[in-house]
Order: structure tokens, then C-alpha cells, then sequence
């Protein structure tokens, strides 16, 4: 068994940054994630594709803190964290990218990047609430040229930008604030041929820095693109985990769907590509 | 796609609907200059409108209408309204409305009265009604933002139950105090020029306005009305407290409508729990959707909020210069703010962006 290539449980650069084990889930009768396990690796992008209802969203939300697993646990950096709030993922640096952006209309891109966390002026004024503009808009230029994302205005409303523009300014909010863990919740649905290939180019940039990405898509051919792992999850469970040295889209959706039981057991092994 | 497609891809002409909409690439978007001129359209707003009307009224009304005491007039009329659509704002931009500001407005302004008359005491008629204001606000933004109530049932039910107290307070009279000792608040005007004066009622107005645009659009409490508003559920995962920002919004507008009774009850000496600040709701949230504030939150302005009741002003009094029955003011109101909106809606989807 290990000696079929591109199985589980190899390692690609040390230690997985962020690892989850035996998480179940359950919303009254219905059992989301059965046992579903999980890896990301530092300064790699990690693809998470099942079919609808495989539990790709729940897992994820789990992972960033929205949910509460049922049961199973996670260790981030080796050691073992549980999340009450998104907020308490965002400290110790895992952020998310949600598939509606997450963005305010009327808030001009700097706010967006900054909410929840604002910058507040030194003094008695910040004590007041008053915001630190300037700062904010200066991080954020410095987040937004450090992944070469161009927008025209800092100041206008978000609202006034490009779908593509948005989705950038969300990416960014994610990468300026990620320490160790972004996720990416399909971002390339909504997209162009050109935004998409932006946005892959994004993700590849975001991976350089060194977090670990995770890219939630139902589209193989992104997947093969920019994925360094894939990890397949089917009815709530990881079913395989592959490295993606030559692996096709036949391949990908053949384990997705059970297509390929035949040549590899689920829940236990990968496939060969 | 490999990377000669990408640039390939790239040159191209964007070949979906929403590749077309790309502007980071090359020059294929607006130019800034566009985007200047564009927000600028988005900021004025109903100006135009405002201002058409002032011009046309003047001349409709043989050159009595833009003369420094007639705008005074305009000045006072818009002043309650104004602050009544300042915190409306507020609750609009979070998504919610609030229809118990009229109510509310008449139950401080009975507080300012009855108090008013305690020998020694009458300025802390002043607080009183801010009090009472706040109170019942708080009281809307607890059921709203506690018990999730949704904010047209809640409001509704305190525009019929504090209007109930407030006639409850006078035994359903009037309560008048013609020694009233912050008359000033509601009378005196400030002298410009000879015949000329600024009321002190437009200045509390503006004092209001000038305030919420620096919590709107400078403090962190203002993004989060705008990120409550514009994407609750972003708001939340951004660990944002909603419930705060929900109880707030309506204390706001409950401690105004309690300076509105301040402002209603210096000016008229007396209160009146069942005729004070009849529809006053109506007009505010008039005010709010002619300043271009969306109703489903998270997009408006307080400068449109100022602007759309100063229009309000401005016909009301406009066309009673024009010797227009009340009958028709109502009709003619109730079109143009119909009609008003009807124009900026056309104009914003000229603008609208994928």
C-alpha cells in the first residue's frame, strides 16, 4: 500500500499546518461530515473537492470556526485548538475568503479590509472610536501591491467596482490578515475566463507568502492548475488525498463520485494517478 | 490553461458578460476620471432636485420665495423633520425602520411640559424629554435586537402604545406653559443680517447632521452600521457585536425623537399627547428615501437625508405660498416623493456594476 504513489499521509513539507481528525458533524438526524480528516501544508495551495453534499462547506466552516464540530479534533502547528467564533480562528490566524465576498457595499475598499478589526487614532479620540483612516488606507495599498492587485479608488464604495475588483479586495482582506490558513470558498464561480485566471495567479501569489491555501472549487481544471494537494471528500468523508503530479480531471471526478472504488478503498487509501 | 493561454486570454476581448465588466485590465474600464465624476453624481444626489424646486417656486410665486425671511421659515419647518430623519438614517442603514419616532416625539415632548412647570426646575424639561426618548428606543432596540423581533412589527406596535402613554401623561389634554423657560430653543433666531436670521431650530438641526455624519462615516460605530446594513451575515463572521449596533441605532433615534419633542414643545409652548407628531414618521422616512438611502440598508448618506427633508420643506411651504389647498399639498407631496425616487432609481441603474 505505500508504495502506490501519491497516497495519504506523505508528507509533502514536514508537518501539516493545519490538521483536523475524526470530524463528525451533525445537524439534528442528518450527519454532515462522518469522520471527515484534513491537511494543509505551509506555502502550499490544498484543493477540497467533493460532489454537492459531500460536506466540502460544513468542513470548512468547522475548520474556520463558523461551526462547532460534533466531535473529532484539530491541531493547528501541532497543537490542538478548538474554535467558539470565527474571531478565535482569525487570532490564531486562519481567515476565510466566503463565496458572497463578504463585503460591505457602501464601504470604500479600505474598510472592507479592515472590519471588525479597525484601526483607531492614538489618544483619547481612538478611545471615542474614531478611525485611524490613513493608516488603514496606507496597510491597505501596501496588502493590495504586495499581491499586485491594481484598483482605481481607494475611497469609492465598494459597491462601484468590478465583481473581479471586489472578489480581489476579499482575497487580499483574507492574505493581509492570514498568518497561516486561508480558505477559498469557490472563487472562481462567479468569474470570466480572464478574472479567473487572475484570481488563480492570486492564489498562487498567496501561496508564495507562505500561508497554506485552501481552495474549495468545483472546477477540476482550477484545481489541477493551481493545487499542490487534493484532497477528495465524499458522503462526509476524506476518501483520498492525492499530490498533484500528473493527475487528470477524469481522475479527480472519478474519485469524487465512487467511480473508482474499485481501485482504491475508501476512507483508507488515495489514488494512483 | 497554461500560461501562454492566460496571456493569450488576456489580450483578448473578454469573451463572457462577465469577463466584459473586468476593469483592473488594461485600459478596457472607466477612467478614473469617470469614477470622480460618477461618485460625485452618487453624493449630491437629489440636490438638483431641491434646487429646481426653490428656483421654480420663486418664480411660480412672483419673487416671494427665496428672501432670507421665507428660507428662515424653510429653515424652521425642515428642523424637526430633520433630526427625526437623522436617526431614522441610523436605523435605515442597519437594514430596519423605525415607526414610533412621531409617538415618541409626542410622549417627550408631554415629559418637557410636565416637568417644565415644576417650580425652580423647568430646564430639566430638557433632559426629561431626551430621557424619555431614549427610553422608549431602547425599548424598540432590545425587543429588535434581543428577541429578534422584526423592527416594522416592533415599532408598529410602540407607534400605537406610546402614543397611548403620551395622551396617558396629559390625561388626554393639552398642557400648556406660556412661561416656558427654553422657549428659546424653539424661537429665537440668531441675526445675520437685518431681516435676516438663522432659527435656532435649523442649528440644532445641523448641529444634528454635521454630529451623525462624523459617527457615519469616522468612527468604527459608523462602518458597523454601514457593514450591519450592507452584510449582516459578514458583519457577524467579522465579530462584529449586531445585537450593540442594533440597540444603538434605535436608542438614537428614540433620544432625537426626544429632542424633536424638545424642539415641538419650545416652539408651541404646549403639547398635545394625541395631535403632536401625527405622521411625523412618514415624513422622516420621506426624507431618508428622498437622500437616496436604501431601504434594505447599507447604502445612504445623512447629507441625502438633510437635503430630502429640506425638499419636503420647501414644497410644503412653497406651495402654500402658492395659495395650493392642503388637500393638494398632500397629493402633490406624495408624487414627487414617488416620482423623485423614481428618477434616482432610472439614474442608479444607469450606473449599476456587476
Amino acid at each position: 500500500m505505500t508504495t502506490v504513489p501519491a497516497v495519504p499521509n506523505v508528507t509533502p513539507k514536514g508537518d501539516a499546518i493545519l490538521q483536523a481528525r475524526g470530524i463528525v458533524k451533525r445537524f439534528g438526524h442528518v450527519e454532515a461530515l462522518r469522520g471527515a480528516d484534513f491537511d494543509a501544508y505551509a506555502g502550499e495551495v490544498t484543493a477540497l473537492i467533493g460532489d454537492n453534499g459531500a460536506g466540502k462547506s460544513t468542513l470548512v466552516k468547522i475548520l474556520s470556526g463558523v461551526y462547532a464540530a460534533t466531535s473529532g479534533q484539530m491541531t493547528v502547528d501541532g497543537k490542538p485548538v478548538s474554535f467558539a467564533s470565527p474571531s478565535d480562528a482569525h487570532a490564531i490566524g486562519i481567515e476565510t475568503v466566503y463565496q458572497d465576498l463578504s463585503v460591505c457595499p457602501d464601504l470604500s475598499p479600505s474598510a472592507n479590509m479592515f472590519m471588525g478589526r479597525e484601526a483607531l487614532r492614538p489618544g483619547l479620540l481612538g478611545r471615542l472610536g474614531f478611525l485611524d483612516n490613513p493608516t488603514m488606507r496606507r496597510e491597505s495599498a501596501v496588502a493590495f501591491q504586495k499581491l499586485k492587485v491594481a484598483l482605481k479608488d481607494m475611497d469609492a464604495p465598494i459597491a462601484s467596482l468590478s465583481g473581479g475588483q471586489r472578489q480581489s479586495v476579499a482575497i487580499c482582506r483574507a492574505a493581509m490578515w492570514a498568518k497561516r490558513v486561508v480558505f477559498m470558498d469557490e472563487p472562481t464561480a462567479a468569474l470570466g475566463v480572464v478574472q479567473t485566471a487572475r484570481t488563480l495567479d492570486l492564489i498562487r501569489r498567496i501561496r508564495d507568502t507562505g500561508v497554506a491555501v485552501v481552495l474549495i472549487s468545483h472546477n477540476m481544471r482550477d484545481v489541477i492548475q493551481v493545487a499542490d494537494t487534493v484532497e477528495v471528500l465524499r458522503l462526509g468523508r476524506r476518501i483520498a488525498s492525492m499530490r498533484n503530479t500528473g493527475i487528470t480531471v477524469p481522475d479527480l471526478v472519478g474519485a469524487m463520485t465512487g467511480a473508482l472504488d474499485a481501485v482504491a478503498e475508501p476512507g483508507e487509501q488515495g489514488v494512483a494517478a | 490553461m497554461s500560461e501562454a493561454d492566460e496571456k493569450a486570454a488576456t489580450a483578448a476581448v473578454p469573451a463572457s458578460p462577465a469577463a466584459a465588466s473586468a476593469t483592473i485590465i488594461g485600459g478596457a474600464g472607466l477612467s478614473s476620471r469617470q469614477v470622480q465624476i460618477r461618485s460625485v453624481i452618487q453624493a449630491i444626489g437629489m440636490l438638483p432636485v431641491l434646487i429646481i424646486l426653490a428656483i421654480a417656486f420663486h418664480y411660480l410665486g412672483e419673487g416671494r420665495f427665496l428672501t432670507g425671511q421665507n428660507l428662515s421659515i424653510v429653515a424652521q419647518q425642515a428642523a424637526i423633520n430633520c433630526v427625526l430623519g437623522a436617526g431614522m438614517t441610523f436605523v435605515i442603514l442597519t437594514g430596519g425602520i423605525d415607526l414610533s419616532v412621531g409617538s415618541m416625539l409626542a410622549a417627550s415632548a408631554m415629559s418637557a411640559l410636565i416637568v417644565s412647570l415644576v417650580p425652580g426646575f423647568g430646564l430639566l424639561g430638557v433632559p426629561a424629554a431626551l430621557l424619555t426618548g431614549l427610553f422608549f428606543g431602547l425599548l424598540n432596540g432590545s425587543l429588535v435586537a434581543f428577541a429578534g423581533l422584526p423592527p416594522f412589527i416592533v415599532t408598529l406596535g410602540s407607534l400605537t402604545a406610546v402614543r397611548g402613554l403620551a395622551r396617558l401623561m396629559g390625561s388626554d389634554s393639552t398642557i400648556f406653559n406660556p412661561d416656558l423657560s427654553f422657549a428659546a430653543i424653539g424661537n429665537a433666531t440668531i441675526p445675520i443680517t437685518s431681516g435676516f436670521g438663522i432659527p435656532v431650530l435649523a442649528i440644532i438641526a445641523l448641529v444634528v447632521i454635521v454630529a451623525s455624519w462624523f459617527v457615519l462615516r469616522r468612527t468604527v460605530l459608523g462602518v458597523w452600521i454601514y457593514a450591519v446594513g450592507g452584510n449582516p451575515a459578514a458583519a457577524r463572521l467579522s465579530g462584529i457585536k449586531v445585537w450593540r449596533i442594533l440597540l444603538f441605532v434605535y436608542a438614537v433615534s428614540g433620544l432625537l425623537a426626544g429632542l424633536g419633542g424638545v424642539m415641538s414643545a419650545a416652539r408651541l409652548f404646549a403639547a398635545n399627547g394625541l395631535q403632536l407628531g401625527q405622521s411625523y414618521e412618514l415624513d422622516a422616512i420621506a426624507a431618508v428615501i428622498l437622500g437616496g438611502t436604501s431601504f434594505v440598508g447599507g447604502i445612504g448618506s445623512i447629507w441625502g437625508t438633510l437635503i430630502g427633508a429640506l425638499i419636503i420643506a420647501v414644497l410644503s411651504n412653497g406651495l402654500t405660498l402658492l395659495g395650493v389647498s392642503d388637500i393638494w399639498q398632500f397629493i402633490v407631496k406624495g408624487l414627487v416623493i414617488i416620482g423623485a425616487v423614481a428618477l434616482d432609481r432610472a439614474r442608479l441603474q444607469g450606473n449599476a456594476r456587476t
